[in-house]
């Protein structure tokens, strides 16, 4: 060809671009699918896409750090003789001693206590380090039941009973063999160093009429005391939370796809189950078709980042929120300071999510001593504690922006959305008009 | 199955208190024994009237003896630690459910997941139990007098099964290191559970756990399953295997 002929820029494909070619090198190579930690990374309708109105001559706004806006809430009213009450709306979501170090277990429950808020024990029972930091301490009851005995069950503040998670509702749990130290391999039963998996389904239970009989077990067992979550994945919210309030939820957790996982398949992740924002208002419908809004409540988790997005999900009708990822990077998780380390590990600060194969740089999701030890859980405790506290002065600063005296009074007429696809998921109007998609026969 | 009249024979000689649960409902039975002090000397409770009612004596964690004059619906003494419970009818499923320790015998047929989870502590069975028996069994022992159904053992990761008649589809699927004993024909192994060779040390353990179970059977008419181990550590070659 003549050097002076004009020749195209070359082209990439979209369909298949950097990641995707990548992608398929690496199965070609390995034989194995991809296994990653976090939850969803795809671009999707998410909390930014709505926007809080404000007041103005319509709507009175509040004094800030004058006027007082409530962040309180009370968890368990429904059938609970001793309900927690949490003094902001943000809990710390599951996550196991075995998937995260001890030390970064205890920094979650002293950031918890310190703030006012609940942590939550995971697929791999109750450490006593995490009993003796959390004021407020929430256990799971899993598939698994790997540790589950009736002792902690009865030192818990309330149950969590798992049936999904966002990450990968409908799929269970692989903790592979090199995060098996022998205290989590004793805790398990199981020997150590090898590939723990997590059921998908509960051993003794099928369906919302066994579940009903479940929770009335576990009530007993615990004198009623308990508040009892039922947490699901992001898949059918609707009417999975019609059937955990008919199965005796006290709290139903919803947990969209940007909810993380410690490990699971990268297929599973990105393209099973729902975003956050579009489980809200289906499971604040089915509440209210049950005559139950505000009387079981609801807890959103999965994407939740600062107090904006805390505020957007209280507004869409959510009681409270629970983080785990945003907890995480609180305590130090994907630190720029550590990105030598990160190269190392084929990887940068922001994207290393490789948190099942233990070698977290940053001493949290790893069973090895010599890098957990690089986590101070009192310092790394006040961080969480300074990270909730800022989120709670964030959403409350727009609660009074938008006149209201407490968090829980915000609602989805302060909203506006900023695409159409947000505006039907989150049902407000599109910004600048009043149309609200899938209403009114549009 | 002990008729009522000798259960309230059985009542007079032993000094058993009786409980009605049909009066004081399976809160007011449970919070009763839930709330025995460490050394009582009310050692003997007799249940009466269950009704099929769910959740009967769960919870309980005291070295009490709780029987249940009749049938038992789910979860009868789920999580149990010390006592010793004994279900003179049939029980429904996840009887013995996460048991830490004691003794759950029930004289009928167990309904599915029978011991699931179990930690600790033995749970006999008389007569047959459905499917998904000792369903991830974490130390739990186990004995059925008669036929276990499809899945039993399913991710078992410690304890024994022993089951005196006949074993469903997929035995011991994905088991761990629990020990599986059959003296009946198996319909079929599931993934990675295997045949293994009965040592004079299996023998040993399965006399122990039939003289317990107080269940006559010969320790050598049965065959030992256990874990080939192969599915422990992810191997993408054995991905037909799942």
């Amino acid at each position: 060809m003549d050097p002076n002929t004009p020749r195209t820029t070359p082209r990439k494909s979209a369909t298949f671009d950097d990641y995707t070619l990548s992608e398929i090198r690496r199965a070609a190579t390995t034989g194995i699918y991809d296994i990653r930690g976090a939850g969803a990374k795809r671009k999707l309708p998410h909390f930014d896409d709505l926007l809080f109105l404000g007041a103005s001559i319509s709507r009175y706004p509040l004094e800030g750090y004058r006027e007082k806006c409530g962040t309180n809430v009370v968890l368990g009213t429904r059938f609970a003789k001793k309900p927690i009450e949490l003094k902001i709306p943000i809990t710390i979501a599951g996550m196991s001693f075995g998937s995260l170090s001890a030390q970064a277990k205890e920094a979650l429950g002293n950031g918890a206590t310190i703030a006012g808020t609940s942590t939550t024990t995971g697929d791999g029972g109750m450490t006593p380090e995490e009993r003796g930091h959390s004021k407020t301490l929430v256990y799971q009851y899993l598939p698994s039941r790997y540790g589950m005995n009736p002792d902690d069950l009865r030192r818990a503040d309330a149950i969590e009973v798992v049936v999904g998670q966002g990450a990968k509702p409908g799929g269970g749990g692989m903790l592979l063999g090199q995060k098996i130290s022998d205290r989590v391999a004793q805790m398990r039963c199981l020997p150590k160093g090898i590939d723990q998996r997590s059921a998908c389904r509960h051993p003794d239970w099928t369906g919302p009429d066994d579940l009903e009989i479940k929770l009335h077990e576990l009530r007993e067992i615990t004198n009623w005391e308990k508040p009892i979550y039922i947490k699901v994945g992001g898949a059918r919210p609707y009417y999975d939370t019609a059937l955990a309030v008919k199965s005796g939820a006290d709290v139903v957790v919803v947990d969209g796809m940007q909810g993380g996982t410690a490990a699971t398949q990268e297929v599973f992740i990105e393209h099973v189950g729902q975003p956050t924002l579009a489980c809200i208002r289906p499971a604040v419908q089915a509440l209210q078709d049950l005559g139950m809004h505000r009387k079981v409540q609801l807890i959103v988790s999965g994407g939740i980042r600062n107090g904006a997005d805390v505020a957007k999900a209280l507004a869409l009708g959510a009681d409270a929120v629970s983080i785990g990822t945003a907890a995480l990077v609180a305590l130090g998780d994907n630190d720029p300071h550590l990105e030598e380390e990160y190269q190392k590990l084929g990887t940068t600060a922001g994207a290393y999510d490789d948190w099942h194969e233990g070698r977290d740089p940053a001493g949290i999701t790893t069973q090895n001593p010599e890098l957990a030890k690089r986590l101070d859980p009192k310092i790394a405790g006040r961080r969480l504690a300074n990270y909730l506290k800022v989120m709670t002065l964030e959403a409350q600063t727009i609660a009074r922006a938008c006149g209201k005296n407490h968090v829980h009074n915000l609602e989805p007429e302060d909203l506006v959305a900023l695409t159409v696809e947000a505006a039907a998921m989150a049902q407000v109007p599109l910004a600048g008009t009043s149309w609200i998609p899938g209403k009114g026969g549009y | 199955m002990a008729p009522r009249n000798a259960l309230a024979r059985k009542s007079n000689e032993q000094h058993m208190i009786e409980i009605d649960l049909e009066k004081e409902g399976v809160r007011g039975v449970n919070s009763r024994l839930h709330t025995l002090p460490k050394d009582t000397n009310e050692r003997h409770w007799l249940i009466r009237n269950p009704m099929g009612q769910h959740a009967i004596a769960c919870g309980l964690d005291a070295p009490i003896t709780v029987e249940v004059g009749g049938h038992a619906g789910f979860y009868c003494g789920g999580m149990n630690k010390q006592a010793e419970i004994l279900i003179h009818g049939h029980a429904g499923p996840g009887v013995a459910e996460n048991m830490m320790s004691g003794i759950v015998r029930v004289d009928g047929n167990a309904s599915q997941s029978a011991g699931a989870t179990g930690n600790g502590g033995l749970l006999v069975i008389k007569g047959d139990a459905a499917s998904r028996c000792g369903i991830s069994m974490k130390g739990i022992d186990i004995v059925v007098g008669g036929s276990v159904g499809h899945m039993s053992a399913f991710m078992a990761q410690r304890g024994h099964l022993v089951v005196c008649g006949d074993a469903g589809e997929a035995l011991g699927d994905s088991i761990y290191e629990a020990r599986l004993y059959v003296r009946g024909k198996v319909d079929s192994l599931g993934a990675d559970c295997i045949e293994k060779k009965m040592t004079d040390h299996h023998l040993a353990k399965l006399a122990r756990l039939l003289d317990k179970a107080e269940i006559k059977a010969n320790p050598k008419d049965f065959r030992r399953f256990g874990s080939a181990r192969k599915l422990y550590n992810f191997n993408i070659d054995h991905a037909d295997a799942y």
